[in-house]
Parts: structure tokens; sequence; C-alpha cells
């Protein structure tokens, strides 16, 4: 019940904020159209590698920029609580950290779902055609990939007290993170080297995942769906662990 | 049954006073370098209302976050009903009220929406939180703006909701960090009456911080700290008894000469504060004074008789003047040395 409390707190003052209903709705429009249209065309099928558009190709890494700038950027929300007040009354209430984190946790995987499920529905307008089962495993993908970077951002968020420090650390983790993912070159075409690295990071399982859904024609051999889902929520397991430790710290320095 | 369930009630009437609710032995605590607490102890009763009377950086502030275990101790202990703060703190958590000083309801949020929140941390639901939450919001007068967001809320009223916050899930103690803090004298009046309803219709211990001399004589009894030390516990009464007499105050253009020849020649203490006035306590201040003028003609500019105050008791007890403490205590953080320790 207090978890609940939280994740609708969380969801009721976005969606009484006009310009962030605004911006979740609009932004992965404009992605779509200014990356996937502008710059889709100053590419060659190169990169993409087989017969597959690089349209169709960057689709699911736009898909997931956007879930994971929203689920990161959701726990700004914590410095704010943290700096208004709130959150100190959060923690002098009798409720076990572990659903605090779950709470404030599943507020920003709400939004990032969301978002990510909204840019899917527009996905056969452009031609993307799917089924409803793999529908409903894409939007598991998206929430296992939502939940577990919303964690990250509660585990960076929570000994910050400034949002601007946030952003500052918050950069130096997204662009890298993004620009391994797969989401704009498969991991086929990078050098040992990137590769590596791209099979480091679990964010290129959720790529892999989406488009072994959407493409399955063209999926790769190497990121079967059961291996992508399996590393995401194992990922997802780690980053909520963490974020309790983190959270159910007590120390002699004051809480806010 | 019945007889036995009216004994505990009787018993419960019969010695409210005796019962000690919070226990704090040794409390000692640092920021690093700096001492915030030095070794504080004393208790709180059921049914009482305690304040911890002191200026900024005396401690009061570090005093609130170890009792509402938002930061643990340094050394020693404090208990609440028995739970640790340190070792036991949702045992702790689930027995206290806890108000802070800055602002912590969501602004972006109805006072319905607020008070149905905390009754859900607090595990309260349904239709018992929904009778909850009206009584609370009649109670502090906001039943006519409970569906509108608090950011629409001037500072009193959303002090009010703070109240209603800290009390909705009935605790038997309340903590209170300068509770009064933007409200205008009304609203201060008001708020006041509420805790002693609380304390004499609920036996609710309440534990406030403040550094208002008027707001500390409504207390029952009192800590004075002053730079993390215990420098005066009793009532307000007690505290001020221990000023013989009244306490007379002289502008002089030499004060030091002035105190050095009150001393010698009228065999009182005299003391010189650090804003230049010379001071003194004694019976019968309105016969003294004349003889005290007439005794330095031309020497002194005003004199002031008054009866001893928490402020008087807090001089005599440290040495200098309320106010001037918190100005050396920032001179001195500014300067980069360390604090003196009395």
């Amino acid at each position: 019940m207090p978890a609940l409390s939280l994740w609708r707190r969380e969801v009721v003052r976005f969606y009484r904020n006009v310009s962030r209903v605004v911006g979740v709705i609009a932004s992965p429009l404009i992605f779509w159209v200014v990356i996937g249209a502008g710059i889709g065309n100053s590419f060659t099928n190169g990169s993409a590698g087989k017969s597959q558009n690089y349209l169709d190709f960057f689709f699911p890494g736009t898909l997931m920029m956007i879930v994971l700038f929203t689920s990161i950027f959701a726990m700004m929300s914590l410095i704010e609580d943290r700096n208004e007040g709130f959150l100190l009354s959060v923690l002098v209430a009798p409720v076990h950290r572990s659903v605090i984190v779950l709470g404030k946790v599943l507020g920003g995987t709400t939004l990032a779902t969301m978002q990510g499920v909204l840019f899917l529905v527009i996905a056969p307008l452009l031609g993307i055609h799917f089924g409803l089962g793999q529908l409903a495993l894409m939007i598991l993908d998206i929430f296992l990939v939502s939940f577990s970077l919303t964690a990250l951002g509660f585990i960076i968020a929570w000994p910050m007290d400034s949002t601007s420090g946030f952003h500052a650390i918050i950069n130096l983790f997204l662009i890298p993170l993004w620009l391994l993912s797969g989401s704009l070159f498969s991991v086929n075409s990078a050098s040992p080297w990137m590769a590596f690295l791209m099979r480091l990071n679990p964010l290129t399982y959720g790529t892999e995942a989406l488009r072994n859904l959407l493409f399955p024609a063209t999926a790769s051999a190497e990121f079967s769906l059961q291996k992508c889902l399996t590393v995401l929520a194992v990922f997802t397991v780690v980053m909520f662990s963490l974020a309790f430790v983190v959270a159910n710290r007590r120390s002699t320095k004051p809480a806010a | 049954m019945t007889t036995k369930t009216q004994e505990q009630q009787l018993g419960n009437v019969l010695e409210p006073q005796t019962e000690t609710v919070i226990q704090i032995e040794g409390l000692r605590h640092q920021y690093g370098d700096r001492t915030a607490l030095n070794g504080v102890s004393f208790s709180v009763k059921r049914a009482e209302i305690f304040g911890l009377l002191g200026p900024n950086g005396s401690g009061k502030t570090t005093m609130f976050r170890i009792l509402s275990t938002l930061m643990l101790p340094g050394e020693g202990r404090a208990t609440i009903l028995g739970h640790d703060v340190a070792s036991d703190p949702s045992g702790v958590r689930r027995q206290i009220g806890v108000v802070f000083q800055s602002r912590s309801i969501d602004v972006k949020l109805s006072a319905e929406e607020n008070l149905i929140h905390v009754g859900h941390l607090y595990g309260i639901t349904g239709a018992a939180l929904k009778k909850r939450v009206a009584e609370m919001l009649a109670r502090v007068s906001l039943t006519d703006r409970a569906k509108e967001r608090a950011e629409t809320f001037s500072g009193g009223m959303q002090r009010r909701l703070e109240l209603a916050k800290g009390l909705l899930h009935c605790p038997q103690v309340l903590l209170l960090d300068e509770p009064t803090t933007g409200l205008d004298p009304g609203a201060r009046r008001d708020l006041w009456q509420y805790l002693q309803v609380l304390r004499d219709q609920e036996g609710v211990s309440i534990i406030v911080t403040t550094h208002l001399m008027e707001e500390a004589e409504k207390c029952d009894r009192l800590a004075i700290l002053s730079h993390g030390n215990l420098v005066g516990l009793g009532t307000p009464a007690q505290l001020k008894s221990e000023i013989g007499g009244d306490v007379i105050l002289l502008d002089a253009q030499n004060p030091q000469q002035v105190a050095a020849a009150i001393q010698t020649r009228f065999g009182v203490e005299a003391a010189v504060l650090d804003d230049g006035r010379v001071r003194i306590e004694r019976e019968a201040g309105h016969r003294f004074i004349t003889d005290v003028v007439e005794a330095f003609p031309g020497e002194i500019d005003a004199v002031s008789v008054s009866k001893p105050t928490l402020e008087d008791v807090f001089i005599r007890r440290t040495g200098h003047r309320f106010w001037n403490e918190d100005a050396q205590g920032l001179e001195r953080r500014a300067a980069g040395t360390t604090k003196k320790k009395h």
C-alpha cells in the first residue's frame, strides 16, 4: 500500500504538470521525424548490414533512447523531493526502505514505459507491423529496461542535493550507454573492442530484443529473445537491490 | 473484565506525569570537527510539553534529527517508548509524529490527498482513513479547502496541514522543529493551544524546539542548549527562580570601571555583557537603582529593571547573551577556528 501510494503520487504529479505531459507525447514523434527521416536518408545501408533499410534499423534504437532518457531523468524528482522536504517525511514513516524504492522506481518506470509504448503504437503507421504476442513481449522488454534504468537513476540521485549535479553525472552515463547499445550500429559491424563493450552493456540486450520482435527475418543469432530478456531481468534485480542498499544506509550525517 | 479496564484507565489518569516516554543519555555528536552535541542527557514524561531552547547552532536540530531517526547519534543513547533510535528505527517511527521546520507537504497535491498519502504510509486505509482525514482537516480548520492544492494555501494554512500530517496516525510522541516559523501571532497562539489540547486530552508527549523565549515559557519543562551543552533543565519557573530578585541593566560610559566599582561598593556581582551593558541581579531592584545612579553621577546613561526572564537564565548559565552567541558562533565558523567549549 505505501508503495502504491508513492507510485500514485508520482503519476499524479506528472499529469498535473502540463509541460511534462506535452514533452512525453511530443518528443518521440519529433525524434522519429528528425532523426529517422532526416539523418536516416544520409546513411546508406552499410552500417546496418543485410538488406534492411536504416530507418527500420534505427527504430528500436530510437525507442531505447526515449526510454533511457525518461527513466533516468524521472528520478530527478527524488532530488526535488529531498529539497522540498517531502522525502524526510517519508523517511520518518514506519515504511521499509525497499517499499520506498519500489514506489519511487515504479513511478518513473510507468512514465518511461508509457512513452515507449506510445512510440511503439506509431510503428504500424511507418510500415512496421507486429502481432499482439510480440507487442506484449515488447512491452515486457520496455518495462524491464525502464525499471532497471530508473533504479540506476535512483542510485545516482539518492546522495545528490542538486539537479544540476545530477545532469552532469547522468550525461556522463547516458551518452556512452546509448551509443554502445546497438542503436546506431549493430554489434557485428563494430570493431572488436567496441563489440566487447556493447556485449557488456545491458541496454544492448534491450535493443536487440526489440529488433528480434520487430524484424524476425533479420534478427541476429547471437541475441536470442530468451537470452536478452534473461540478461535484462538479472540487471533489473541487481539495480533494484543496489538502490535498496543505498537507501537503507543510515549514517551520522544529516539525511538532508 | 470491565472493572480491570476501568482500573487501567484510572491508573493512567492518576499517574500521567510519572511515566518516562523519552530517555536521552549522554548524547554526543560531531559534524567533522564541530561538536554539535556534547553529552546531553534528559528525559521526557508522558503528557508533557518539553521545550528545547537554544539559539541557532546550539544543537537543537541535531537532537531533533537523532530523535526522528534521520541520523545516527555519534555516541550515547536515545530511546522513545523503549525503542532505541539507533538499533530499532522502525519501532521508533511507529510511535512518533514529526513536524519539520521546513515544508514537507506536497504542494502539487490537495490537502486531502496529502493526508491520504500519509495515511497509506502509516498503514491506515479505507473507511478508517477517510474518517481520520476528515477529522484532522476539521481540527486544523481546512475542511473547506480540502480539495484545493496546497500551493494555493497561505503559509499559516500550509503549517496547519503539516501539523495534521504529523498527527494523522495518532502518535504518542510528537516532535516539532520550530513549528511556528513564519506564522503570525494569531496562528502561533492557535498552534500552542492545540498542543495543550493534545497533551491534556490525549496524553501526547511533545518535544518542541524553539529559539523564542515566549514559546519556551509555555512549555512544561525546558532543556536549554548552548554550543551542544545542556546548560539548564527544569520548569520555566524553576529556572527563573534561581535568579535572585530582579535583573538590572545599566548603560554606562565606562562599563568595566562601573562594574568594578559596584562590586566593591555594594558587594554584589556585576558582569559586563558582550554588548557593553552592565548586568546585576538584585532583590528590590527599584530601590537599588536609585543608590547606583546617585553613587555614580553622570556615568550612567540608562537603567532598566525587570523580572528575570529565560534569557536571564541563559545569560547566567553561559555568560553571554542569547543572540550574541549565535553571531559569535557564525564568526568562529567563518574564521575556520574551532569552537570554544564551555
